[in-house]
């Protein structure tokens, strides 16, 4: 069997896991735009901001592809897929044949339309070679002797990872949000408010409700126009409004809906022997019950580790896709997953919602659950992570929560918490 | 090349906890701590070398059992780790975390569903699990307990959800 892999990410390497659990012989091929031995990306932030040095951003060993039998084309991009040869075209004029293939490409910046960004200074923060460039202007400014200025575009989870690294790396930051409250996708309002008084204390400066709507200056000084009207001066500048699945070029249609590639909960594709996983594609999201990107780590390594399986004859499912997030910023954690924020409307119209919260302002913390017919779907967890994924684990088993329910936000909640039956049942699984 | 292996075929001893011989005297945390630390010795290992148990013990009334890492077949923490610090031992089954390569993210905490996942208590940014004692034979907690509370076997098909 000839498997043939674009991408050398989370998704692309949990599927060459796949493959190899199932076939150990087999040829597999990786393919990536970037240079890299696979690295994590979430860690180009510690990267920047000197936490974490390069050789550590490794996700797996040096001797990954040779111990996995994987030849690796790094540094080639596919230009063009052609199903009905089953075969590739690389940019350097490679062509390559598959018998199962997998797109695993990504996700890149969405980069809005911004009069006079030209400028060398206004940056993406999704890849490594992003974190490189970044650090290379700020040396720039630290041997000018400037005391640096950042803004930044977008007050999502990469922005404002950027925004800590760029305070640990001595700059000064504003965020620019055109939202009125920070991590809108993945905390309320509450939460969103204790964050970022939080950053503030740090000393990252937030716009909300504006966005950027020109730069001017030159490359070391740029000026940002703000919608408002407003000017801010800085010498260096980060884009970070979102990614977008970054699908390439197929001859014959896959079908992509509104956003990615759409794909069933094999991870197969519309088109024979074409499989798709991680920010490239559409999976099923559980809790939503319809097909979405779900732009996380652990989603793309899962859904590669069933492609994977699938594309060596196995008959793996990944249907526990749900947005599910752990993050922290200047050492205030915070883990989230589900529905955080049931919509107005599905609230208002009974939908079967109930949210139990509870916190304290003084300590930080806040704590959330959100439950639909009696069973978890959500929940927030701020500055109060400990085994949080026990909640995760609920949102999975689907199961009515009974009694339980008023236990979820007590500090010592945990598998006493359960009845003895259930507990039993969970511990000795085997 | 990896040994290939089919999914959930992969069979190990785990810990199991008897919750109606557990006192709750937390010896087993005790004994964690001397297991993981460089002195192996009770007292030097608590009073100079700042180490987390590895272990939760989890008491309410006059109920208590303490759990440990359930070295999952389908490890939830390793397939959510961002860094790779994570891993399932293909042989062994033992789920363990480098902890140089961890950075305290809390991806794992958010994964484990039996909250089996601790952070540092001395303000590090790693984490800190059950290795079953991976270098001892047998893990400390179980062979440390004194009221044979936790044993440490692989459970036969009709032992399993029962106790
Ligand atoms: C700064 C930052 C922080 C993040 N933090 C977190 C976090 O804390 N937790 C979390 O869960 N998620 C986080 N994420 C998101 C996470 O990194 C992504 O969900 C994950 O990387 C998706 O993996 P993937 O394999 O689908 O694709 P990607 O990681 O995007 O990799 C795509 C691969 O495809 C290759 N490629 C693309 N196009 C081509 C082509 N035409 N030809 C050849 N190769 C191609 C690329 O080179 C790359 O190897 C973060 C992301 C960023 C940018
Ligand atoms: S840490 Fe949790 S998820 Fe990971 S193997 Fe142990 S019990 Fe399973
Ligand atoms: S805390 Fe450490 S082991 Fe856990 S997911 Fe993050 S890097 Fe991996």
């Amino acid at each position: 069997m000839n498997y043939v892999i674009i991408g050398n990410s989370a998704a692309g390497i949990g599927a060459v896991e796949g493959i190899r659990l199932l076939d150990r012989d087999g040829k597999i091929t990786v393919i990536s735009s970037e240079q890299e031995h696979v690295y994590s990306r979430p860690l180009i932030s510690y990267y920047l901001s000197g936490q974490v040095e390069l050789a550590k951003l490794k996700y797996r060993p040096d001797n990954f592809y040779e111990q996995n039998g994987v030849e690796a084309l790094l540094g080639d991009r596919v230009l063009r897929v052609a199903p009905a040869e089953k075969g590739l075209e690389l940019q350097s004029g490679q062509r390559v044949t598959y018998d199962k293939l997998l797109i695993a490409t990504g996700g890149q910046p969405f980069i809005p339309p911004l009069k006079g960004q030209s400028g060398e200074n206004v940056f993406s923060f999704t890849k490594l070679d992003d974190a490189r460039s970044l650090l290379a202007q700020i040396k720039d400014l630290k041997e000018k002797k400037i005391e640096g200025q950042a803004v930044i575009l977008g007050a999502g989870l990469i922005g404002l990872k950027a925004a800590e690294a760029l305070i640990k790396a001595k700059l000064k930051v504003t965020v620019v949000e055109l939202s009125e409250r920070i991590l809108s996708t993945i905390l309320d309002e509450q939460a969103a408010a204790l964050l970022q008084s939080h950053l503030e204390e740090h000393g990252v400066d937030f716009i909300l409700g504006d966005t950027i709507t020109e730069f001017g200056g030159n490359s070391n000084h740029l000026k940002v126009n703000l919608k408002s009207g407003g000017i801010l001066d800085c010498n260096l500048a980060v884009i970070a409004v979102g990614v977008k699945p970054n699908i390439p070029n197929i001859t014959d249609n896959l079908i992509v809906s509104k956003q990615g590639l759409l794909i069933n909960q094999q991870m197969e594709t519309s088109q024979a022997d074409i499989y798709a996983a991680g920010d490239v594609a559409e999976g099923y999201d559980m809790l939503k019950g319809l097909r979405r990107v779900i732009p996380l780590w652990p989603n793309a390594y899962n859904q590669g580790l069933v492609a994977g399986q699938n594309m060596a004859g196995g008959n793996a499912s990944y249907d526990e896709g749900f947005a599910r997030n752990a993050i922290s910023f200047f050492g205030l954690p915070v883990i989230t997953a589900g529905i955080i924020d049931p919509p107005a409307e599905d609230l208002a119209a009974k939908a079967g919602y109930e949210v139990l919260t509870t916190g304290c302002l003084e300590k930080k913390t806040y704590k959330k659950v959100v439950l639909r017919e009696n069973r978890m779907v959500g929940f927030i967890n701020l500055n109060a992570v400990d085994r949080a994924g026990i909640l995760t684990g609920l949102i999975k088993e689907k199961r009515d929560l009974g009694g339980l329910k008023d236990q979820l936000l007590s500090n010592d909640f945990g598998y006493l918490s359960f009845a003895e039956e259930w507990r039993r049942e969970k511990l000795w699984k085997g | 090349m990896q040994e290939s292996r089919r999914e959930e075929t992969l069979r190990m001893k785990r810990i199991y906890a008897l919750e109606e011989h557990c006192l709750g005297c937390k010896l087993c945390e005790v004994y964690c701590v001397a297991s993981h630390s460089v002195s192996k010795d009770l007292v030097k290992a608590h009073k100079t070398e700042e180490i987390t148990p590895r272990v939760i013990i989890e008491s309410s009334g006059d109920t208590s059992f303490a759990l440990q890492c359930r070295h999952c077949d389908d490890a939830p923490c390793a397939r959510a780790c961002i860094t790779g610090a994570m891993q399932k031992d293909p042989v062994t089954g033992i789920v363990s975390c480098d902890s140089e390569r961890c950075v305290g993210c809390w991806t794992c905490i958010m994964a484990c569903p039996y909250g089996a996942i601790r952070r540092d208590k001395y303000g590090r940014s790693i984490i800190s699990k059950c290795d079953l004692c991976a270098e001892e034979g047998e893990p400390s907690c179980v062979s440390h307990c004194p009221n044979n509370a936790l044993i440490y076997k692989e459970l036969e098909a009709n032992e399993r959800g029962v106790e």
